[in-house]
């Protein structure tokens, strides 16, 4: 009988979609272009906007007409979202979708910079740049720990209690022995330390992971709240002044303008917290471990019947990620500040949105906290000029970003297949 | 077992043939008793001791990681791996591993494809050439054939000649009597966790049959011809979605009429389920009408096509089926609990419920200490009972059973089939759906071959196995031969075909 594949018949008449994922985020992308292009430089004094290559006012800049400015980059956009909507080759998306987005941000600073009060028209790039990636460094630790726990199959909602519990033991125990390494080691320790109750309760006797990891939270808030009251208040010379680690500054690469003096100028954490996305990067998705680990999150009876061990495993990657996420904290109290109750204030959070934002990924993680860390850069410099914006729109924005972010407007988004799954044997 | 024999392990639904598997490969441990391996004891405490004694198994749920390659799942557990305590994944190795096995015994496997994107034989392989890198003297195939169209499984017997000419033992686990007698060399029958007997492949299916369940069975079912009456549900171009929001149902025309039991058959996974869950109003409508007795139904709640006159056997009872904590007779009226005489305004009516139950108990014949017994404390085939029960309790227009005896002993077979011809005989359109062939042959008027979310062909129910299973791998007689077969074809899927252009009327 000679035979005919169904594959060759008609398709059914079904009413495709135009409006594709790429075609929605186009459209927004011409809003945006639009609102730029109309509003801001109307709104634009026409007075020159500075972006100084500096820490201040001083040396060299990229100087733009505020009006001028401000139309040119809403036109990039703009251009960009009527481009991505007429239908762009797919892999081209990506490229200009980012253009246009800095266009449009580029053409609102045009506006926001020209119009600051005299002697503040300028915006010293160093400081937005190195602000961006302190604001972002606690997310990054934090959202690796993310990523450590989730792609082995355990939520991790507790960054928040293991960012705090090693900002609070780096701050003690760096005090009490005024040594820093000591205090490094005890903030991974305190990380840890939440992390193995977590492990415990989830993997052991199954409670609800993300139930634990609040309580965790709370746990966290409590105890530090109480030590800190009981210890560090009345005596702060001794319990809460542990050292900082200065700025190591990198021959060479800290000559390079700009990304130089923000990037290869600055402390331990800073060059531990991209260096750890490295690692996890590529221990992730090119070694055993990290082959054990995805299969572990994906189909853990599977990776069981091949001998590995499934729950060892999450022990160890929960233990690894409170590790991570301790030190994480410790960027706080053993570089910039002294301990405060609370202080971690909902970064963890933050640094899960940017885990679920970063889908997953390391290096997505990594760009997602920059993202949050710029918006958070950009709310302080703003009301730093008076501006007219209220900094809190942009307080929101990260927020925002992650919920259509979650409601798949940036690719579909999806979660290791056994995240939150407790596994049984048998 | 012997080297280079395949070795049957037959074994109704619940007979513990899994079990027994599962502990030699280490999944379970033994209570009692001990494994010898070339003489010497076994006692596998995990999957990696029973490996390392050469035991591999393919599982009938597939063991493999979705979203990774071929060459991931096949080294995972036993990685290549260069930079000593790093291990840093040699890939090109693993990736020559996998072309080396496959192509030795004949399977091809491309080691970069994505497991997901893989068609279920394919998987299959996968998992073979997985257990054949790990260099296996006994493989374990756990009821490999149930997700398999006829050719697939035609070319699985095929591997599995050539691993046992290449001396590799093979426990090959089923309840499929025409398998054993194709390619085993010896067969053992399991019942209730016991040994009932060895024999020959040379026995017949009857005495088969029969060691299996325990007293001799009739494997087919009795009954008169349809006399079909009015069309009583029509689907015109229906297409739905998956959950994962890829095309499941494309374009589907069909109808059942009243008196007639039209069955769906294909292998699962081609658009069955999501196709009844659209009817059920379960699911949402892309394109396309459903109507019920000339009224369109598709904008309906389930709850008001239940009470326009549909009974509903879901496919996983477990699930959708039953609530398994709640006692049978609460379960026998979860579609009626809020009418009289169960409810009254906001108040159930405990006794009423109670009387029915006891009825319903008997006349369906579910085995239970009581009718308080939480649902879940049943076995599979009495837990089916009750849904049919509940079902078939109500009027009827029209019956939609999906998988109505997946995991089912042959006792309730019998009697769920019986009951379920007994509704076609009253005047109800039945729509049945089983991805078990000879089910579908046995009880369908007419069938209906899904394919890939479209219905291929359309069948009288004399139709050879060999034909439905060409049309079950998506491949259609072309018009030449289609002239040959039209007779049959022509009087049963010319009456209600709607003019539909996509489906039925292709070949």
């Amino acid at each position: 009988m000679s035979t005919m594949a169904v594959d060759d018949v008609a398709v059914a008449p079904v009413n495709e979609g135009f409006w594709t994922r790429a075609r929605k985020a186009g459209l927004v992308l011409t809003a945006l272009g639009l609102l730029a292009v109309l509003l801001f430089p109307a709104l634009a004094a026409s007075e020159p906007a500075r972006f100084t290559l500096s820490e201040d006012a001083s040396g060299a800049a990229l100087k733009i007409n505020g009006t001028v400015g401000a139309a040119l980059f809403g036109a990039v956009a703009l251009a960009a979202g009527v481009a991505i909507l007429a239908g762009l080759p797919k892999r081209w998306f990506t490229l200009v979708l980012g253009v246009g987005l800095v266009g449009f941000v580029v053409s609102f600073l045009c506006w926001q910079v020209s119009t600051a009060p005299a002697g503040q028209n300028f915006m010293p790039l160093v400081n937005i740049v190195r602000g961006t990636f302190i604001l972002a460094l606690p997310l990054i630790f934090g959202s690796l720990a993310g990523v450590l726990c989730e792609r082995s199959g355990v939520i991790n909602v507790a960054i928040e209690g293991q960012l705090l519990m090693g900002a609070f033991s780096g701050a003690l125990f760096g005090s009490l022995s005024g040594n820093l390494w000591v205090g490094l080691v005890a903030a991974a320790i305190g990380g840890t330390f939440i992390s193995l109750l977590l492990a415990v309760f989830a993997i052991r006797y199954l409670v609800d992971q993300v139930v634990m990891g609040i309580v965790l939270n709370l746990l966290a808030v409590g105890i530090t709240g109480f030590l800190y009251e009981r210890l560090m208040q009345p005596d702060p010379a001794k319990y809460n002044s542990a050292p900082h680690f200065s700025n190591w500054e990198i021959p060479l690469l800290s000559e390079i303008p700009v990304l130089g003096p923000a990037l290869f100028a600055g402390n331990i954490f800073l060059y531990l917290g991209l260096l750890l996305v490295l690692v996890i990067h590529i221990g992730l998705f090119r070694t055993r471990w990290g082959l054990r680990t995805r299969s572990v999150g994906e189909h853990p009876t599977a990776a069981d019947t091949l001998g590995v061990r499934v729950l060892r495993l999450r022990y160890r990657n929960v233990l690894l990620a409170g590790a991570v996420a301790g030190i994480g904290g410790a960027s706080y109290t053993l570089a910039l500040f002294s301990f405060t109750k609370n202080m971690i204030g909902g970064k963890g959070f933050i640094a899960l949105a940017a885990l679920i934002f970063g889908r997953w990924s390391p290096t997505g993680a990594l760009l997602a906290a920059l993202f949050f860390g710029f918006a958070d850069q950009l709310a302080t410099y703003l009301s730093a000029i008076n501006s007219a914006i209220p900094s809190q729109f942009l307080a929101m924005l990260p927020y925002l970003a992650t919920i259509l972010a979650v409601a798949g407007l940036v690719g579909r988004v999806r979660a290791p297949a056994a995240d939150g799954k407790p596994y049984i044997k048998g | 077992m012997e080297p280079g024999e395949i070795h049957a392990l037959l074994g109704e639904n619940g007979a513990g043939k899994s079990t027994l598997m599962n502990v030699l490969y280490g999944l379970y441990q033994p209570d009692e008793g001990e494994i010898l391996v070339d003489g010497k004891p076994l006692k596998p405490r995990g999957p990696a001791d029973a490996i390392a004694a050469g035991i591999g198994m393919v599982h009938q749920h597939f063991m493999l990681v979705p979203v990774l390659t071929v060459a991931e799942n096949v080294m995972l557990g036993a990685e290549q791996v260069r930079g000593g305590m790093l291990g840093f994944l040699d890939r090109r190795r693993a990736r020559r591993e996998v072309a080396e096995v496959s192509a030795r015994y004949n399977l091809q496997v491309d080691p970069d494809a994505i497991i997901e994107d893989l068609p279920v034989g394919i998987q299959q392989r996968v998992e073979i050439v997985k257990a054949l890198t790990r260099d296996v003297d006994l493989l374990i195939l756990d009821e490999p054939t149930a997700v398999l169209t006829p050719q697939e499984t035609e070319e699985l017997l095929t591997v599995m000649r050539e691993l046992k000419a290449a001396g590799r033992s093979i426990v090959f686990i089923t309840h499929k009597l025409g398998e054993v007698k194709a390619i085993a060399d010896r067969v053992t029958v399991i019942r209730r966790g016991r040994t009932v007997g060895t024999a020959t492949p040379e026995a017949s299916r009857d005495e088969l049959a029969a060691l299996m369940v325990g007293r001799t069975v009739r494997l087919t079912v009795d009954k008169q011809p349809a006399t079909p009456g009015e069309p009583v549900l029509e689907l015109s171009g229906l297409v739905v979605d998956d959950d994962r929001q890829v095309r499941a149902v494309d374009g589907v025309d069909l109808t059942v009429r009243a008196g007639e039991v039209l069955g769906i058959a294909g292998v699962q996974g081609n658009g069955q389920t999501e196709l009844v869950e659209a009817v059920m109003g379960l699911r949402p409508l892309l394109a396309g009408s459903v109507q019920l007795g000339g009224e369109r139904i598709d904008a309906w709640s389930t709850k008001e096509v239940l009470r326009a006159g549909v009974g509903y056997v879901p496919e996983d009872r477990s699930v959708d089926g039953l609530v398994k904590e709640l006692s049978i007779a609460e379960n026998l009226v979860l579609d009626l609990y809020d009418r009289p005489p169960f409810g009254r305004g906001l108040a159930l009516r405990p006794d009423a419920i109670k009387k029915s139950a006891r009825e319903r108990i008997a006349q369906f014949d579910v085995r239970t200490p009581s009718a308080e017994a939480a649902v879940g404390t049943l076995s599979g085939g009495n837990q089916q009972k009750v849904i049919v029960a509940r079902e078939l309790s109500r009027p009827l227009k029209l019956l939609i059973a999906a998988q109505p005896t997946r995991g089912v002993d042959v006792g309730s077979i019998e009697f769920i089939h019986s009951r379920v011809i007994h509704e076609r005989d009253a005047g109800t359109a039945v729509l049945l759906v089983s991805s078990e062939l000879d089910e579908v042959i046995g009880l369908a008027d007419r069938i209906a071959v899904m394919y890939r979310g479209r219905i291929i062909g359309i069948v009288g129910p004399d139709t050879p196995r060999e034909e439905i299973g060409l049309l079950m791998a998506g491949i259609t007689p072309d018009p030449a031969d289609a002239g040959a077969n039209g007779a049959t074809a022509g009087t049963d899927a010319g009456a209600p075909a709607p003019s539909g252009p996509g489906s039925e009327d292709e070949a």
